[in-house]
This record gives structure tokens, sequence and C-alpha cells, in this order.
């Protein structure tokens, strides 16, 4: 009875559960990604400058746990930082523990968002833009000068 | 080719999704009475009373059916919500009312709970339920004399022989700690047997040791508040409460607005209560030291914070620690918690306490610091002024701070840095801990940001204690090196790398290193030559030292190459020796480098041990990261124990499984053959297993070995100069001696007679056999 018991609201563990994204890129069904994304070492770090380092990023995200790799996101064509990266830990539980505590604080003085990912895979590490950086990068219109300045769009006219 | 969107992902097999609505399964039911019960107390249009009336209304009305679910839901809202104790307690004060057979009927269920608690070692469960025991008889539930004849028991533990002084402990604190809620009811109704418990409570206290309490204070000094062990505190806050008549005035008490209900009712007798026997599986709760840094004259202004002895000051940080304990997880939950509400130095010092426990916080240490940020975001008026204050008192008393909660100190280095005035560290002598503490900040601060920031940021009259360029440094390039031995090999060298070579060709290129240390080679070619090491280790590290991604490509791509030269104790030392060369301007590098080359065998745990306390390293030996490599190293050496057995456990579980099958097939066909895999496997992880626990003793051997060696070197060298022992560098010393005892206290356990009869005899120094008796002493 002891061990056993548990209660709702004790369970509720709400940064740790999966957001509403979904890479639509991914090779699978819907089914096979959830499953992965449930049990997945791997974060997706979002909202970073283009000048924020690997070292940064491991000291920040080395307060959860211990951690196997980190893979910087490029430009896909300037082959340089482009402002995300992934953090893949050791322990499924590490992961959890930097979702629900690094998650939506400051790196670099800007608040940056973890996600979970289903585990990276040799192409990802590309901005999906289409000037080669992230796509969130394309169409913006404000002045962000950790990421590049104005959106690509906003930088054509 | 596309992927199909699927329409509907529910795994309904009779296809009707909507049959389930109509009718209410059980499963709901359940669902829907434990969210009644977990929710009443919360924030509510309707007063607390008039929803705890309803809750017991519908309740009573949902015994019959389900009595059992009612039950389990109570239960564990009493194991696990302690900070609504008294909530719950009223609760089912007013179902007793109603129902006497019910009352009962919870009361079994509660002691079966509580038996089994103490069973597997739930300890700090097992006080809620005590607690909770207690105060159902200031809800009538439970006659008063069968609650004092249950703690008669629990006293009359500490009569016992024979047994760990921690587990008299354990039964003391469970009675002591009700009696903020139930003193004054036991006390009116058995007053000449409260004062008998009291008094042999007394005794008990005045004669337990307290060896281990040095070891878990966080600061050295009594000044300007006392680091009491928490036994001793909880006495004095007893002793004043029924000097004050048992009046106790923090604790909500919702029973009071029914006592007319309540007093009709009738209560019941705890069955007796005997304590279950010590056996060597029981592991009892360490014990702690109360923290304390704030007292009412740190705020003035604010509401008045209790005294340290009183009871009000207990309760209060007892139910902060309940409602950190179950809030932890779901950050969601953090605003509405009590946490928000709570004035700002009870508060902070609940947390303060978490942080700087030792051997560690009861939660992630980043979880605290992401707390404070939401509780400033929360009380934006009044926390984040508390919380500089705080963080200069602490920085004002860092003299006598433990190191390693000096070293812990992680969310004050981050938050207000520069935000006072420091300049008295300047005048220090740099090992100092104030100038020490500033320096691992400053470096700590780089780590998160980037070199020039900080130079930027830091006054020109501090640049003394700002890090250095984290660059590294590679003594074959300049042309000026040319005549060290192994220049030209470490030109050849790099050359071959940015073309790519392979392995082969490097092994090729390094033949031709001599050996400084033998006159003729080995015709093997690869014994342990020091230059060839430091020529391709230099040479590869400087390669790739754009980035930590680049520097483990290289370790990758060349670690057929390092496996060689490494291959022996000695070649392992030198490749830690030439890393911290290369790196010594960038700690973290260093600790990111043997942390990959301890996961992929190049050097081993002892290895890194061995390489942290040599001389090479001395200078750096007070810093923080020497400490966050050795503590990772032996992190890691745990974690590779436990995997390995986890493996022999599920592996012996499938064997079992397979006989299972067998036995139950009843098949005599199949034989023991099929057995023969698994228990080759069995046999090979057992030895694994071995290996690695032979391992992982001799990795704290070495550890405790080295301590011993480095402070009795210090200890002599203070004698015979007539100089104090107590430096800086030895307070520090110490303390990390007694974090590696505390930390990993379990696994130290098993070695304690090699420890008592190799180690710390009785021939060694007092100051370090003191060491090893505090250790001695937490368990005993």
């Amino acid at each position: 009875m002891c061990s056993g018991g548990s209660l709702s609201i004790l369970r509720s563990d709400s940064y740790v559960d999966l957001s509403q994204y979904r890479d639509q890129h991914f090779r699978g069904t819907r089914y096979d990604q959830e499953r992965l994304l449930r049990k997945s070492c791997t974060l997706y770090v979002g909202n970073l400058s283009f000048y924020t380092t690997e070292e940064q990023i491991h000291e920040l995200f080395g307060k959860s746990g211990d951690i196997k790799k980190i893979i910087m996101g490029l430009d896909k064509v300037k082959k340089t930082a482009c402002g995300f990266c992934f953090v893949e830990y050791y322990a499924r539980g590490d992961a959890e523990n930097a979702m629900r505590y690094i998650n939506g604080t400051r790196l670099d003085d800007r608040i940056i968002r973890t996600d979970w990912d289903a585990g990276f895979k040799e192409g990802r590490q590309y901005g999906r833009g289409r000037s080669g950086g992230q796509v969130r990068d394309e169409y913006r219109q404000d002045y962000d000068a950790g990421r590049g300045g104005y959106g690509k769009t906003v930088q054509c006219q | 080719m596309s992927r199909r969107r699927h329409s509907d992902d529910s795994d309904d097999s009779d296809g009707q999704p909507h049959k389930r609505r109509r009718t209410s399964e059980p499963s709901e039911i359940e669902e829907r009475l434990e969210s009644l019960i977990c929710r009443v107390g919360e924030k509510s249009n309707s007063s607390l009373e008039s929803n705890l009336e309803g809750l017991a209304g519908v309740l009573e009305a949902d015994l019959p059916n389900y009595k059992s679910k009612i039950l389990r839901i109570l239960c564990t809202v009493a194991r696990l919500l302690p900070e609504k104790l008294t909530v719950y307690t009223t609760l089912v004060g007013l179902l007793n009312a109603r129902n006497y057979n019910f009352g009962g009927e919870f009361v079994e269920a509660m002691i079966r709970q509580l038996k089994e608690c103490l069973k597997v070692n739930m300890y700090n469960e097992a006080v809620h339920l005590v607690r909770f025991l207690s105060d159902l008889v200031n809800c009538h539930v439970i006659a008063a004399p069968s609650m004092v004849a249950m703690f008669e028991n629990f006293v009359s533990v500490t009569q016992e022989e024979d047994v760990p002084q921690v587990r008299c402990d354990w039964y003391m604190f469970a009675f002591l700690s009700s009696l903020p809620w139930v003193g004054k009811e036991l006390y009116e109704k058995k007053d000449a047997e409260m004062d008998r418990l009291l008094s042999q409570t007394e005794s008990y206290l005045k004669r337990r040791q307290k060896i281990h309490v040095p070891m878990l204070q966080v600061w050295t000094a009594d000044k300007p508040h006392p680091q009491e062990e928490y036994l001793d505190c909880l006495w004095s806050q007893i002793q004043k409460l029924k000097k004050d008549r048992w009046q106790e005035r923090h604790i909500l008490r919702p029973y009071l607005a029914f006592d007319s209900i309540l007093c009709e009712a009738l209560q019941h007798n705890l069955p007796p209560f005997t304590p279950p026997p010590h056996t060597e599986d029981s592991v009892y709760p360490m014990p702690r030291v109360i923290f304390r840094m704030f007292d009412y004259t740190d705020d003035p202004e604010g509401p008045v914070m209790p005294g340290s002895h009183s009871v009000e000051r207990f309760v209060i940080e007892e139910n902060l620690h309940c409602i950190i304990k179950s809030h932890w997880k779901e950050r969601k939950t953090w605003p509405t918690s009590g946490c928000a509400l709570i004035l700002c130095l009870p508060l902070l010092q609940v947390i303060f306490a978490e942080l700087f426990q030792l051997p560690s916080p009861p939660h992630i240490e980043v979880m605290y610091t992401t707390l404070l940020i939401e509780l400033c975001k929360l009380q934006p008026g009044s926390l984040p002024q508390v919380l500089a204050q705080a963080t200069e008192m602490l920085y004002m008393r860092l003299d006598t701070m433990n190191t390693t909660c000096v070293d812990r100190n992680s969310f004050t280095k981050n938050y207000c840095i520069l935000s006072f005035d420091r300049s008295d560290c300047l005048t220090q002598d740099l090992e100092k801990p104030k100038p020490k503490f500033v320096r691992e900040v400053l470096e700590k601060c780089m780590r998160l940001s980037y070199h020039q920031r900080i130079i930027d940021i830091v006054p020109a009259s501090f640049s003394v204690l700002s890090p250095a360029n984290p660059v590294c440094i590679y003594k074959y390039g300049d042309e000026s090196n040319r005549s060290l031995p192994g220049y030209t090999v470490a030109l050849c060298l790099t050359i071959a790398i940015k073309n790519k070579a392979s392995n082969d060709e490097i092994f090729s290129i390094l033949k031709d290193v001599p050996n400084p240390n033998q006159d003729d080679d080995d015709d093997e070619g690869f014994t342990f030559n020091p230059l060839k090491i430091e020529v391709f280790v230099q040479t590869l590290l400087h390669l790739a030292a754009k980035s930590f991604s680049h520097s483990f490509s290289a370790l990758a791509k060349f670690h057929e190459v390092f496996k060689t030269l490494a291959e022996s104790d000695e070649g392992k030392l030198h490749v830690l020796r030439v890393v911290y060369e290369v790196w010594k301007n960038h700690p973290q590098m260093i600790a990111v480098l043997v942390d990959k080359m301890i996961r992929t065998q190049i050097v081993d745990c002892a290895a890194v041990a061995n390489w942290i306390f040599s001389s090479e390293l001395a200078h750096d030996f007070t810093r923080f990261y020497i400490w966050e490599i050795l503590h990772s190293t032996i992190r890691k050496m745990n974690k590779h124990v436990l995997k390995i057995h986890k493996e022999l456990e599920e592996t012996k579980a499938r064997l079992a499984r397979q006989h299972k099958r067998r036995d139950s097939d009843d098949d005599d066909r199949s034989s023991d053959r099929e057995d023969g895999p698994l228990e080759e496997q069995i046999e090979r992880l057992q030895e694994k297993v071995e290996s690695a626990q032979s391992e992982q003793k001799n990795l704290f051997l070495v550890i405790f070995q080295r301590f011993i060696m480095l402070l009795t070197e210090h200890l002599v060298r203070c004698e015979t100069g007539g100089i104090d022992v107590f430096t800086p560098w030895y307070k520090s010393c110490i303390e990390r001696l007694q974090q590696i005892f505390l930390q990993h206290h379990q696994i130290i356990q098993q070695y304690m007679v090699t420890l008592e009869n190799l180690l710390f005899t009785a021939e060694l120094d007092h100051h370090i056999l003191a060491v090893f008796q505090q250790f001695c002493a937490l368990q005993a």
C-alpha cells in the first residue's frame, strides 16, 4: 500500500509533457514520433544568440546532468551558428530536469526555450529557412542584434 | 513518400469512444474522489469549513460503494500532503463523527501503512503519518491515552541495546515533532505520563553522542547563529512550548470550528504499537544540523520572525520543506503553492537550508535557482532586495562557511555578483576565502558568457581576480621553441593530421620519438614514453582547440593511438598531465576532456584521482574545478557499478522467467541446455560486477590514501615550523575530505574494515582521525 500509492496532483509534470510542436520532416508515423519523444534524451534548444558557444551551452545545461553531446545548429549556406542546438544527455532524467528548470531561463541574456527532440539525424543541424538560417528568422519583422538583425525578408527589401 | 496523417490515434478497440462517456467507470469515480479530496483546502470562493463539511457529506454518501478507495486516498494524502495535515485530520474527524466504523477502519489502515513505511525505510513519510495520527486526537478520532501509550513505546526504543543511535533518534524525533500539534491535548489528559516521557527524552538527549555534528555544519563558527544539531534544537523548542503552556499559534486548526460536532464523536483507541525491530536492512535518516542565517533583527520593518527556539519556527520551516517537496517538480504550481505567499525571510532561510544541506540538497540544485528567479518575479517588491541582502550576508560570512557549501553557492554567484562592494577582498591574500570566492565566481560567469565580457565588466582594480583568457598553450607553437625535443615530430604530426592521416600513419611518425627514460628502445616500441605522449597530445589538442566538439572528434578519431600510448598507469597519468599543461587556462575544457577520456577508457578513474593529488596540480588543488572533476569521476564510477549490477539482475530475472515458463509448460524435452547462454551471460556479468566493485573500492582507497598523505605532510610541517595548523588550505582540504565521506557514505560503509585496519588507524594524526570518527558516528 505504501510504495504503490501516489496522487495524480503530485504526478503532474507539465514542463516535461510533450509540446504541440511536431517536426514535420520526421520520417515515420505520428505514433512513432511521440514514442521517441517520450523516451528521448535529446532536447532542441531555441532562441539562442548566434554568438552563443558550445561551451556556454555546456555550462548551462550541465547543471541538470552529464551531457553526452551538443550539436550546434548551423546556417545551411554559411555553416555558421544560426541560433539553435541539440543537447543530448546520457540519462532521460537529466533531460527532464533541463526541461523543468532550464527551459525558460536566460543564456546570453536571452530567454531560451527547450523542447523534446526525437533524436539527431544527419542533416537536422541545418536551418530550414530559405536563406539558410531558421524559418523564424526568414519572416520576422523585429530587429534582433543577436540573430543577425532584421529578418531575411525585411533585409531583402 | 508522404506520411499519411492518422485521423484518430485512439486505441479504442471497439471503435465506439463515445460509449465510455455515457457510463461512469470505477476508475473515473476514483479519479473524481481523489480530485475532490486533494483540492479541498485550496483557494476557493467558499470557506474552508463549508468545503470540508460539503466534502464530508459527499464522502459519507459514497462510503457504501467506495469505502476502500476513500480509505486508500485518505491514507495517501496523510502520507504525501503533510502541508495540509490539519485539513485532512478535520475531514477524517467529520467522517468519524458521521460513521464510527469508518473512523476505526481508517485508524487501522493508517497503522498498517505506518508499519509498512518503517519496514521499507520510508522514515520521512512515517513521521508525517505519526503526526497525522497525533492530530487525530485533536479531532476526537483517537483517544489521548492511547496516543500517549504509542509515544511511550516510541521513547522506550531509546532503552534498546545494541541499536544504532540513529534508530533511537528517529523515534524520538517522531514523538517530539508531533507535540506542536497535540502537546496541549496530551498534557491536559495525561500530564504525569507526559512529564515522564519528557524527562526520559531529556536524559536520552544528554547522553547521545554528537561526534557527527562538525561534519554537517555549514559554518564552522557559532556566531551570529549557532548551528544546532536538529534534535537539540527541537528539544529547546518543545521545552519553550511547554513553558508557554503548550500554546501554539501558527498551525491552522480547522477542527476548532467543528468542536461541537467532533466532541460528540466516539473515539477509537490506537492498538498497541510495537516499533518494528532493528534489522540489518534498516537504514535510518541521517542526522541533520539546523541551518540558521536570519533572525528577527534582519528584518526590522517586516513582520517579526519567530525566535529560533520558538515552536512556530519549527512549524513554519517544516511546512515550507513539505511544500517544496510536494511542488518541486511542477513549476506551474509554484505561484499558487504556499511558497509565493510566505514571508521572505523564513522562505529564504528554508531554501538556503536546503541548498546548503550537507552532503547534498534534497532536490537538484538547479531547481532552487529557478525557484528563486520565479519567486522574485512573483514578489518583485520585496524578495529581490531581501535576496540581495542575503547574498551580501553570505559573502560576509564566507570565511567560516564550509568549502563544499561555498562551492555550491551557485545562485548567488550568478545573481548579485557585482552589485555590492567587494573591495575588502583585494587587500587580502588571494588564498583567503573571499578573494578566492570572487575569482571562482568570475570564472563561472565567464563560462556562461565569454572572457572579454568579464574584462569589460570588472573594474580595473579587481583585475587580479579576473579569470585567465581560456586559450590553449601549445609548447611547440613558436619557432623559438624549435630546440625542444620532439619539435620536429610535432610539426610532422601537425601536417599529417591536417592531411587526414590514419592512426597507423600517426604511429609511424611517433616511432621516431626517442624515449628520454630509456637508453635503448624496446623492440615493441610502445612502453611508456612520456615524450611521445607529450608531442602527440599537445599537437592534437592544439589542432582541435577550436571547440569542445572539435576536441571530442579528435579524441574519437585517434582513440587507438591514445589507448596505446596510455596503456600503462604512468602513461595515463602523463596524458592527464599534458592535457593540463595545454589547457590550464581553460578549466572547463580540462573537465570535459577528462570526462571524455574516462568514458572512452583512455584513462581510468584511479589515474584521474592520482593526477588530482599529484604535485603538478598542487597549485590548483583548492580550485573548484578540481573538485568538479573529482566528484564527476566518482559519480561515473558509481553509475558504472550500478549499471552493470542492474544488467546482472535483469539477466537473472530473465533466467528465472525462463525457468518459470519451463516449469509451467511441464515440458521435459527443453532441458537445461536452454539455460546455457543465459547462465554464461550471468557468469560473465557476475565477474564484471566484481571487477567494477573492486575498481570502485580501489578508487576510494586511492583518494583516502592521498588525502591522508597530503594532510599529514601539512600537519608535520606546521608542527615542526610551530605555525598554526588551521590555514585556509587546511580548512578547505579537511572539508573536501569530509564531503567525500558524506556524499558517498552508503558505498564507503562497505569498506569500513579496510579503512579501519589499513588507512585510518590509531597512529594517524588525531586531526585526520577525527574526520573518520565523525563519519563512523553518522549511522552509529
